[in-house]
């Protein structure tokens, strides 16, 4: 669904992704982890088309959507979350996922209709479904650290995606939250059958949700294959824990 | 965005709207005329709020398009034989254009450069009006632009303008509650963000920059019928900073914030104007007072104590 080949992106010639490569298929979880800086927010960014690559290739859906402006990726059918926190923090819960709503329905140039009455009932399931139902009326920015990444993933679900991006979902969040996120993120999968491609610091959490995953370490992707495979790689261990032998557990 | 303050706002609206069209029977010719002006200006002000306020574009120079909106109104009165009623349609129609002309050019660049391209256009256009004697009039505009019948007198130049502003003002409110007003403060918010879920961020302002052009030229318009004069200086940047004032005063939150600001703007420059030399100062007082204690303006203030009174 996904084909990721060679992509490069450097900042005032600081290679932060240097040869990232990637591939997912239709109905997978994939995972994308590495050290800190390892430029797996910048892949995201690169793939979604908030920022133009310097070179390499985006496959998605078999077309090519190098460079594209993220709108229109987004209206091919790919959604994403934010590693920071970036929600409109003027609306209010119900409001920031309806709006997302409305942009896939191609209502946002509709000047005259109320918007109250519109996108109702599909903002009011995506909220039922990720537990916001009952602070629907309060204002984003009034919301907890918690709270608020998950509405994030509710704008991304606003756009009924096929192909979802999660960058370090739950970051930040408590326990309980994390425990309620990752079911979450489970029946996104199993009921909606979306396809999820997602970085995350927790190795516990990306060995129980990912099919497979893909290493990147200072911009490159150094292994990409099943969680056994990653498990117990060398290479992996040198960069990522610095060298112990033990296989990650 | 639930508003206390606004809950169950129709029968204010049409109370205030009554007293509005009962103004002329008890008050004197003069304060009718003020609040014409009021009116108009408050249009002014709230049309800039949509794309200011609404749409998080920093839009430094909207007197241009409510000047050019009144130019254009006057010229096609004076120049033209076509029905004088005309003119109020080409006067916004040209400042839609400008704004959109306008929009096109300063849209690639982000918010604050934005406004600064923005000021030097505007002034551009403020010089040409200034030095076209021969169509413009120059810097000494035109005076006396003969006007349908109906609204010559001062009476029915006000209730023109009320009539007018309403509708403009309900047009503007409805698109501010549309998904069109949705996306647009989506963007203010969040600009990455909009574009992320699927919205042509660029696409989007510069319909918002069109429209807000159309409604500054429709209160630019409303300014030949109550005055019948037009000059180089209604979009000269001063004003401009006056209507953000307005807007920062009111409230840019809030709705009708533009045209509560504008109301007290216009009461204090009518009525300090012995004090002329010192407008500028009072202007930048206010600006502080409201930075420093207002910063959601009066009606932001006034919705935070109802909602404070509500909860207790
Ligand atoms: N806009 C930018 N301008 C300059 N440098 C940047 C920019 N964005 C990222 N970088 C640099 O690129 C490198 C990769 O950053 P990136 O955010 O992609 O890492 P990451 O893998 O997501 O890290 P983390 O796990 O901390 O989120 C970092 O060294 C960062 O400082
Ligand atoms: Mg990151």
């Amino acid at each position: 669904m996904l084909e990721v080949t060679s992509l490069q992106k450097s900042f005032d010639g600081f290679k932060a992704v240097n040869n990232a490569s990637l591939s997912v298929k239709e109905g997978e979880v994939v995972a994308v982890i590495g050290p800190n800086g390892a430029g797996k927010t910048t892949l995201f960014n690169l793939i979604t088309g908030v920022l133009k690559p310097d070179g390499g290739k985006v496959l998605f859906k078999g077309e090519d959507i190098t460079g594209l402006p993220s709108y229109k990726v987004c209206r091919r059918g790919m959604s994403r979350s934010f590693q920071v926190v970036n929600v409109f923090p003027r609306l209010t819960v119900f409001e920031n996922v309806q709006v997302s709503v409305l942009a896939k329905q191609k209502r946002t140039w509709n000047l005259f209709a109320p918007s109250a009455k519109l996108a109702v009932s599909e903002t009011e399931k995506i909220l039922e479904n990720v537990g916001l139902a009952d602070i629907k009326d309060a204002t984003s920015a009034a919301l907890s650290h918690g709270e608020r990444k998950v509405l994030e993933i509710a704008i991304a679900l606003g756009g009924s995606p096929e192909f979802l991006i999660l960058d370090e979902p739950t970051a930040g969040m408590s326990p309980e939250e994390t425990t309620r996120c990752i079911d979450l993120i489970k029946q996104l999968k199993e009921k909606l059958g979306i396809t999820i491609l997602f970085c995350e610091h927790d190795m516990e959490i990306v060995f129980s949700i990912s099919d497979r995953i893909m290493v990147m370490v200072r911009g490159s992707t150094i292994i990409e294959g099943t969680c056994d495979d990653v498990r117990c790689c060398q290479e992996v261990q040198d960069a990522y824990l610095g060298g112990s032998d033990a296989c990650l557990t | 965005m639930k508003n206390p303050l606004l809950r169950g706002k129709l029968p204010w609206v049409i109370a205030a709207l009554i007293v509005l069209f009962l103004l002329p029977v008890f008050l004197d010719r003069f304060y009718v005329y003020l609040a014409a002006i009021i009116l108009l200006t408050g249009l002014s002000a709230t049309s800039l709020n949509f794309v200011l306020g609404y749409g998080g574009v920093f839009q430094f120079h909207h007197a241009v398009f409510y000047g050019i909106g009144a130019y254009g109104t006057a010229l096609m009165i004076i120049k033209s034989n076509l029905s004088p009623w005309l003119g109020f349609i080409v006067g916004p129609v040209v400042a839609g254009i400008l704004g959109f002309v306008i929009g096109v050019i300063c849209i690639r660049l982000s918010k604050l450069y934005f406004g600064m391209l923005q000021i030097s256009l505007g002034s551009l256009v403020w010089a040409i009006v200034y030095r076209w004697y021969s169509f413009t009039g120059g810097d000494d505009g035109i005076h006396g632009v003969p006007l349908p019948d109906i609204i010559s007198s001062p009476n029915g130049a006000y209730y023109f303008t009320l009539i007018v502003t309403a509708v403009s003002m309900f047009i503007l409110y409805r698109m501010i509650r549309s998904p069109f007003g949705s996306a647009l403060q989506g963007i203010r918010d969040n600009p990455v963000r909009s574009e992320m879920i699927g919205v042509n961020v660029k696409l989007q302002q510069l319909l918002a920059l069109t429209i807000a052009g159309f409604f500054g030229g429709v209160a630019g318009s409303l300014f030949v019928v109550v005055d019948n004069t037009v000059f180089p200086d209604m979009m000269f940047w001063t004003l401009s900073l006056e209507l953000i004032i307005m807007c920062l005063l009111g409230g840019w939150f809030s709705f009708l914030g533009p045209m509560v600001g504008a109301g007290i703007i216009v009461l204090l420059r009518t009525y300090v104007s012995g004090l002329t030399v010192y407008w500028a100062l009072i202007l930048g007082i206010i600006m502080m007072l409201v930075i420093f204690f207002l910063p959601n303006g009066v009606l932001g203030y006034l919705d935070r104590f109802v909602k404070k009174k509500a909860r207790s």
